[in-house]
């Protein structure tokens, strides 16, 4: 890492893992929850979130200094609202398919927690090289988590990546279906996300048990 | 004795070791453990966790021979080797051998993998926390065979039985500590995961998918067609059951829910054991009965027509309600599960009155849903803490008062 100085790089690396904003501060869940049943728009979202979180970031770092406390969250609401509309509209232009999928919660990008979180947290109190670096972190580590269960929700519940069958044809009754395997329809309802955001966070918890709160 | 012995040794040679619990486990199944607790003071009774467990069993044993007969019943009426019997409980086309073996060489499957699955993890997360393993898995072990359809793939099950178990009980801490009933969240996986599976008119007879796969590849033989009556009325056929063969349970259904005749046995025997809570029974049929004499008068009072979807199952009499689908079985054997039901004996009144009045609920209202008694009891397990909390807090507010008035 001879381009960022230890503590920088782990502002990248630390929301990875040990700090996850989805398993360790549970922050984001809803969207974790409603969007992760195709790995497609697991991806877009995290894209999003990525955009919206590190320009945010810089942004509200900039503006530290002259917004009055008082009425913070309206100016970072702000931010985050305009920067939000920029990624619909984007959708919505060039892949407008996805746009639908995705549908309302594109706008609900506005209300994720990490995102807030973040701007109260960090960018607030940080300069905007940092904050930007905090924001790459932070989104990266919402984009991990996202993809892992967009991942296993795809595979299991329709058995496509991507959109590609890699299972076989459930209808034609080739590859594994020959064998007799069908796909999990639970895998495609909400219950069933949580379910998978639950067995991370239990195999990262018991794997490095540190993180384990005290009750 | 000398198995005792043996196990014992056994037991003791690998205390310590990873495998020590499965021994342990083995050797109290058995026998009574050999050693007993010194210090302090006990109640003794002759019933623990395993005997209750046990008698639980004994009560749904009838109920799984009564499937296996019925599985074959209903693979031969279907293919029209028997005709319909009425001609009483004990009727010779019912009770032939030919019927037994075919229910058995299905349903025997389903009780191993069931098992074997599920003690399998039981016994896993035992030696992976160190202790024995808990009792907990027997119950549902025989539970998850007599509630899924007959002709569910093996695998499927076995998914489902990692799911629940893993999900259902070892996540919260294992047996005595989970929310939900293992058994029915087994269930609902596998209704909600492999619905072609759980639901429709092929899934209830045996042979039936095996014969509409021949007739897809081109083999002159009438379709296998056994439709459950719940399932019959959503869609507003004809039912062409008679009330005693849905009392007898002469009827196609999940493996061993169809006998209310055998359920009600059932029920006697963990009433006068003092296993099952009378009171959860009880007020869970008088929910049932409840709702189901609602919807009767608002057909009496014209305000739903016959052109309405919910008429049919809206019309049958209230008490036919008990008679269908799992609704009796899950009121006696899945609503009565101690660890997840009403600690206080009000709360089990709320508590079962609850399950019944929301069961027929959800079995009227959606038809998407014919079994409702499967959420309604998974919903009142979630909220039984909460019944409880407010029963307790009852409790204490109104003897607070009573003290309040006698200081005064």
């Amino acid at each position: 890492m001879g381009l960022l100085s230890k503590k920088d790089a782990k502002l990248i690396t630390d929301p990875l893992a040990d700090n996850n904003p989805i398993t360790i501060q549970v922050l984001g869940i809803c969207s974790a929850l409603a969007i992760t049943a195709e790995l497609e728009a697991s991806i877009v979202m995290s894209i999003a979130v990525l955009f919206v979180l590190s320009v945010g970031n810089v942004v509200i770092s900039l503006l530290r200094n002259i917004i009055p406390s008082k009425i913070r969250i309206i100016v970072q609401l702000i931010v985050v609202a305009t920067l939000v509309i920029i990624v619909d509209l984007v959708l919505k232009a060039f892949a407008y398919e996805l746009s639908k999928t995705l549908s309302v919660f594109v706008g609900l990008i506005i209300t994720n927690c990490i995102i807030m979180g973040r701007f109260e947290a960090f960018a607030l109190a940080n300069a905007p090289g940092k904050a930007f670096l905090d924001g790459i972190g932070n989104s990266l580590g919402y984009a991990v988590i996202l993809i892992i269960v967009g991942f296993f929700r795809e595979l299991l519940g329709s058995g496509t990546l991507l959109g590609i069958q890699v299972l076989g044809d459930p209808i034609e009754k080739t590859g594994v279906y020959a064998f007799g395997y069908e796909n999990n329809g639970f895998m495609l309802l909400a219950p069933m996300a949580l379910v998978t955001v639950g067995i991370i966070i239990w195999v990262q918890r018991s794997r490095n048990t540190a993180l384990v709160e005290d009750h | 004795m000398a198995l005792k012995d043996n196990l014992h040794n056994l037991k003791e040679k690998f205390k310590g070791t990873k495998m020590s619990p499965v021994f342990g486990a083995f050797h109290t199944f058995l026998y009574m453990p050999n050693d007993t607790t010194q210090s302090g003071s006990h109640i003794r009774g002759a019933d623990d966790l395993k005997r209750t467990m046990n008698m639980v069993i004994i009560a749904l044993i009838p109920l799984l021979f009564f499937g296996m007969f019925n599985a074959g019943y209903q693979h031969h009426i279907a293919t029209g080797e028997v005709e319909m019997v009425s001609s009483g409980f004990f009727s010779a086309e019912f009770w032939s051998l030919s019927n037994f073996w075919i229910g058995f060489w299905k349903i025997l499957p389903l009780i191993i993998v069931s098992y074997v699955v599920g003690l399998g993890i039981e016994i896993f997360f035992a030696a992976k926390n160190g202790h024995e393993v808990e009792e907990g898995y027997l119950v549902t072990g025989i539970l998850v065979p007599l509630i899924v359809p007959i002709d569910i793939p093996l695998w499927m099950l076995a998914v489902a039985v990692i799911f629940g178990v893993v999900i259902g009980k070892e996540v919260f801490g294992g047996t005595g500590m989970n929310i939900l009933n293992p058994a029915l969240l087994i269930r609902a996986f596998l209704f909600f995961a492999y619905p072609t599976w759980m639901s429709g008119d092929k899934v209830w007879v045996t042979g039936a998918v095996e014969r509409t796969k021949e007739i897809a590849d081109g083999a002159q033989l009438d379709a296998i067609s056994g439709e459950t009556i719940l399932g019959a009325l959503a869609q507003g056929q004809e039912v062409v059951y008679s009330t005693w063969d849905m009392f007898y349970g002469f009827i196609p259904g999940s493996v061993g829910e169809t006998s209310t005749l055998l359920i009600l046995l059932g029920a006697l025997f963990l009433i006068f054991s003092k296993i099952g809570s009378w009171r959860i029974m009880l007020s869970s049929v008088v929910g049932a009965l409840v709702m189901g004499f609602i919807f009767n008068q608002v057909i009496a009072l014209g305000w739903i027509g016959e052109s309405s979807k919910f008429y049919d199952l809206m019309n049958i009499e209230f008490w036919e309600h008990l008679l269908l689908g799992g609704f009796a079985f899950g009121a006696i054997y899945m609503a009565t599960d101690p660890v997840t039901a009403s600690q206080t004996n009000k709360g089990k009144w709320i508590y079962g009155f609850l399950i019944g009045f929301i069961s027929i609920l959800i079995r009227v209202f959606n038809p998407a849903y014919p079994e409702g008694v499967m959420l309604a009891i998974l919903l009142m397990n979630v909220f039984a803490p909460t019944i409880d909390h407010y029963v307790v807090q009852g409790n204490v507010k109104r003897r607070q008062k009573r003290l309040k008035v006698k200081t005064v």
